[in-house]
C-alpha cells in the first residue's frame, strides 16, 4: 500500500463516518410539508423559520402552490397540511378521504383602489363598487359616486375596471363581499378564485392591478391590504354595515373576525365578509390552514399540534410586521379547543 | 452496434416525452372534453364559477398576437442578420453580436417589467396621439388603457427578434463564401450579391422565423402583463384581450373545482396542437421550397449546385 493510497483509504473512512453522524442526526428530524394559498406564505415561512429556532430537530417545508393546489394535495394525501385562502365547499370536503378540519390562521383585507384626476380622496360603499365592476356606473361623475362623495369634485373621465387576471384569493374576499351587498353580482358574476368579469382588465398579481391603475387616469382596482401598505398607493374607506366609512388597517380587519366571532361556526368556515359591528371593515377574510381530524401521521401530528398551540398564541406577534392582521383573542380560543378534537394518539 | 442502440436509445427518449406530454394533456382535459364537447371551440364565454368554458378568445389572442410580432419582427430581424453577416464593419461586429445575445437572454419576466412600466404608458400616449378618425377604424378602436393586443405583439417582437436574428445569421455565416464570390465574379453589385446569400440560405431563415413564431405563441410571462387578459376576440390592437398561455398561467394554480382544472389542460391540448401544426407546416413549406429551388438556384449558382 503506497502513502498515497492509504491517504485516500484514511479520508473515504473519515468521509464514511461523517456520513453516518450525519445519518444519526436526520433520524431524529421531524420534517413535515405542507401546500397552498400564497397570500400567507410569508407569515407561514416566517412562523416555520422561527419554530425551528426553538425546535432544531422540527423543519416545516410549505410550497406556496395556491389555495386550489393546496387543497388538491391535501385530499389527495400527499402533503402533511394544507393551506386555503377560501374556505372549502361541501363538494370537495366530501371528495376528500376522511374529515379535514378549517383552521383561521391570520387575516387579510383588500382595498379598493383608484386614480382620478384632481381627487386624492374617495369614499366608496359595497353597491357602489358592485356597479362600478359590473359595468353600470361608467364615469367618474356619476350621480351614484357624487351622493358618497359630497363635496368631491368628480371629472367626467371613463372607468377603467382593473382586477386580478390570476386566479387568486384575493379575488375570492372582493366578490365574496360584492356578492354579499349585491345580488346582481351574486346572480350574474359569483363568488370563485376566477371569475368571468363583465368589463375591465385583467393585471397579474397585486404588483400588476396596483401598476395598471397607477398609470391609467380613471381606473379603479382592488389589491390586498399588505400590498397597499407596502407601497403606499392610497385606497379609499368602505362603508360598513353600521354605516360608517372605515379605512383598512390590521386593526379594523382583526376587529371584523372579532365582530364574526359571535356566529362563528364550529368548523370555522365562514365568511367575515360585511361583518356587524362598529369599526370594522368590510372587506376582510381569514386564511384557513386544513388538517385531517384523524391523521395517518400520529407522531407528526403530535409535532404539528404544538406548534399550531405555539402560533395561535407566541406565534400571532410576528404577524403585524409582515402586514398581517392577527386573531382576535376569542377566536384563537375557540381554535384551541378545536385543536384538540384532532385524534393524535 | 452498441453505440448505434445506446444512441437511438436515447433518441427514442424524445418521441416517449411528446406522447407522454400529449397523453397527460389528453388525460387531464378528459372532464372538460366530455362535459363541454364542441362548446369548448365555438363559444367564447370563461366563467368557471358557472362551469361555462370557450376557448375561442385565448385561441385567437395567442395567435394574433404572435401573428403580429412575426410581422414585426421578421424584417428587423433578418436585417440585422444581413448587416451583420455582410455589411458590417469588423469592429462593430462583436459588440453588436453579443448585444443581440444579450436580449436573448433576458428573463421575460424583466421584459414584462418593462412592457409594464414604459410600453404600456408609450402605447397608451400613442392611441391618445392619433386622429380621431384613425380612433374610429375598428383596427384603433377601443379607449386608451395602454395594456393591449398591440403592446403584446410589440413585446413579443422584440422577444423573438434576438433568436430568429442570431439563428439567420448563423446560416448567412454558413453560406460557402464561393457563392458570395461568384456573384461578385459576374459583375453583382454588393446588394445584388446579399440577394444571392439570402436566395442560398433561404431554407435556413424560413426555419429561423419559424422558432421566433413558435416562441411568441409559447411566450407567457411577459404577455400576460401587458395584454390585458379580457377574453375577447376582437380585431382592435388598442383592445385587452388574452392568450393560451396566459390563462393557463393565471388561473392554473388557483383552479380547485375538476372542469375548469380540465378546461386549462384542455387549452394546453390545443396549444400543444397548435404548435405541433406550425411546426408541420414550417416542415412543409421549407420541403417545398427544396424541391423548388434547385432549378431556380442552378441557374444563379450553377458550380455549387452540381457538386
Amino acid at each position: 500500500m503506497t502513502f498515497k493510497s492509504f491517504t485516500r483509504w484514511q479520508m473515504a473512512m473519515v468521509a464514511a463516518g461523517v456520513l453516518a453522524l450525519g445519518a444519526g442526526v436526520a433520524a431524529q428530524k421531524v420534517q413535515i410539508t405542507g401546500a397552498g394559498a400564497t397570500f400567507p406564505a410569508p407569515i407561514y415561512s416566517k412562523w416555520f423559520s422561527e419554530y425551528n429556532k426553538l425546535h432544531p430537530n422540527i423543519e416545516v417545508n410549505y410550497q406556496p402552490i395556491g389555495s386550489g393546489g393546496g387543497i388538491k394535495q391535501i385530499s389527495s394525501n400527499t402533503v402533511f397540511f394544507g393551506a386555503s385562502d377560501g374556505p372549502m365547499t361541501n363538494d370537495q370536503l366530501l371528495a376528500a378521504p376522511g374529515k379535514l378540519m378549517h383552521f383561521p390562521t391570520v387575516l387579510g383585507g383588500v382595498v379598493p383602489v383608484f386614480n382620478v384626476n384632481g381627487v386624492s380622496q374617495l369614499k366608496f360603499t359595497g353597491p357602489l363598487l358592485a356597479d362600478i365592476f359590473i359595468g353600470k356606473v361608467t364615469k367618474w361623475n356619476d350621480p351614484a359616486i357624487a351622493k358618497v362623495n359630497p363635496g368631491v369634485k368628480l371629472p367626467g373621465d371613463e372607468i377603467t375596471v382593473v382586477h386580478r387576471s390570476d386566479g387568486s384569493g384575493t379575488t375570492y374576499i372582493w366578490c365574496d363581499y360584492l356578492a354579499k351587498v349585491a345580488p346582481e353580482w351574486k346572480q350574474k358574476v359569483g363568488v370563485s378564485t376566477s371569475v368571468n368579469w363583465p368589463v375591465g382588465l385583467g393585471g397579474k398579481g397585486n404588483e400588476g392591478v396596483a401598476g395598471i391603475v397607477k398609470q391609467t387616469p380613471g381606473a379603479i382596482g382592488y389589491v390586498e391590504l399588505i400590498y397597499a401598505l407596502q407601497t403606499k398607493i392610497s385606497y379609499g374607506p368602505v362603508q360598513n354595515m353600521a354605516g360608517e366609512f372605515v379605512n383598512a388597517s390590521l386593526d379594523s380587519v382583526t376587529a371584523a373576525a372579532a365582530g364574526a366571532a359571535a356566529k362563528m361556526p364550529a368548523d370555522f368556515r365562514v365568511s367575515i365578509t360585511n361583518a356587524p359591528g362598529t369599526g370594522v371593515y368590510p372587506i376582510s377574510s381569514f386564511t384557513w390552514l386544513l388538517l385531517y381530524e384523524n391523521p395517518k401521521d400520529k407522531a407528526t401530528a403530535r409535532t404539528f399540534n404544538e406548534f399550531m398551540t405555539w402560533m395561535l398564541t407566541e406565534g400571532q406577534k410576528y404577524t403585524k410586521d409582515l402586514g398581517y392582521a392577527p386573531l382576535p383573542a376569542n377566536v384563537v380560543q375557540m381554535e384551541m379547543a378545536a385543536l384538540k378534537k384532532i385524534k393524535v394518539q | 452496434m452498441k453505440f448505434r442502440l445506446t444512441t437511438g436509445a436515447l433518441a427514442s427518449v424524445i418521441v416517449l416525452i411528446v406522447v407522454g406530454v400529449a397523453y397527460v394533456l389528453w388525460d387531464g382535459a378528459a372532464p372538460s372534453i366530455h362535459a363541454s364537447g364542441w362548446k369548448f371551440w365555438q363559444t367564447s364565454t370563461w366563467d368557471p364559477v358557472s362551469g361555462e368554458f370557450g376557448a375561442g378568445p385565448f385561441i385567437w389572442g395567442t395567435l394574433y398576437s404572435s401573428i403580429l410580432a412575426l410581422l414585426l419582427a421578421t424584417p428587423v430581424a433578418i436585417g440585422i442578420a444581413v448587416f451583420l453577416s455582410d455589411w458590417c464593419p469588423m469592429a462593430l461586429r462583436a459588440p453588436l453580436v453579443f448585444l443581440t445575445e444579450l436580449l436573448a437572454a433576458i428573463p421575460s419576466i424583466v421584459y414584462g417589467l418593462w412592457g409594464i412600466f414604459v410600453l404600456v404608458p408609450a402605447v397608451r400616449e400613442f392611441q391618445v396621439g392619433l386622429p380621431g378618425w384613425v380612433r374610429a377604424l375598428p383596427l384603433f378602436s377601443g379607449p386608451p388603457v395602454g395594456v393591449s393586443m398591440l403592446s403584446a405583439a410589440l413585446i413579443l417582437a422584440i422577444m423573438i427578434v434576438p433568436f430568429t436574428s442570431s439563428v439567420a445569421r448563423e446560416v448567412l455565416k454558413s453560406v460557402p463564401t464561393s457563392q458570395r464570390e461568384a456573384a461578385y465574379a459576374l459583375g453583382a453589385t454588393r446588394w445584388e450579391a446579399t440577394r444571392v446569400t439570402l436566395s442560398y440560405a433561404r431554407t435556413g431563415i424560413v426555419g429561423a422565423v419559424m422558432l421566433g413564431f413558435g416562441r411568441a405563441l409559447g411566450e407567457t410571462m411577459a404577455v400576460t402583463m401587458v395584454i390585458g387578459n379580457n377574453p375577447q376576440a376582437k380585431w382592435s390592437l388598442f383592445a385587452p384581450q388574452y392568450t393560451m398561455a396566459a390563462v393557463i398561467a393565471n388561473e392554473f394554480s388557483e383552479a380547485a373545482d375538476a372542469l375548469h382544472f380540465g378546461a386549462l389542460f384542455e387549452i394546453g391540448l390545443v396549444l400543444f396542437a397548435i404548435t405541433l401544426l406550425v411546426n408541420f407546416g414550417s416542415r412543409l413549406l421549407l420541403w417545398r421550397m427544396n424541391r423548388e429551388r434547385k432549378p431556380k438556384a442552378s441557374r444563379a449558382v450553377p458550380v455549387e449546385e452540381a457538386a
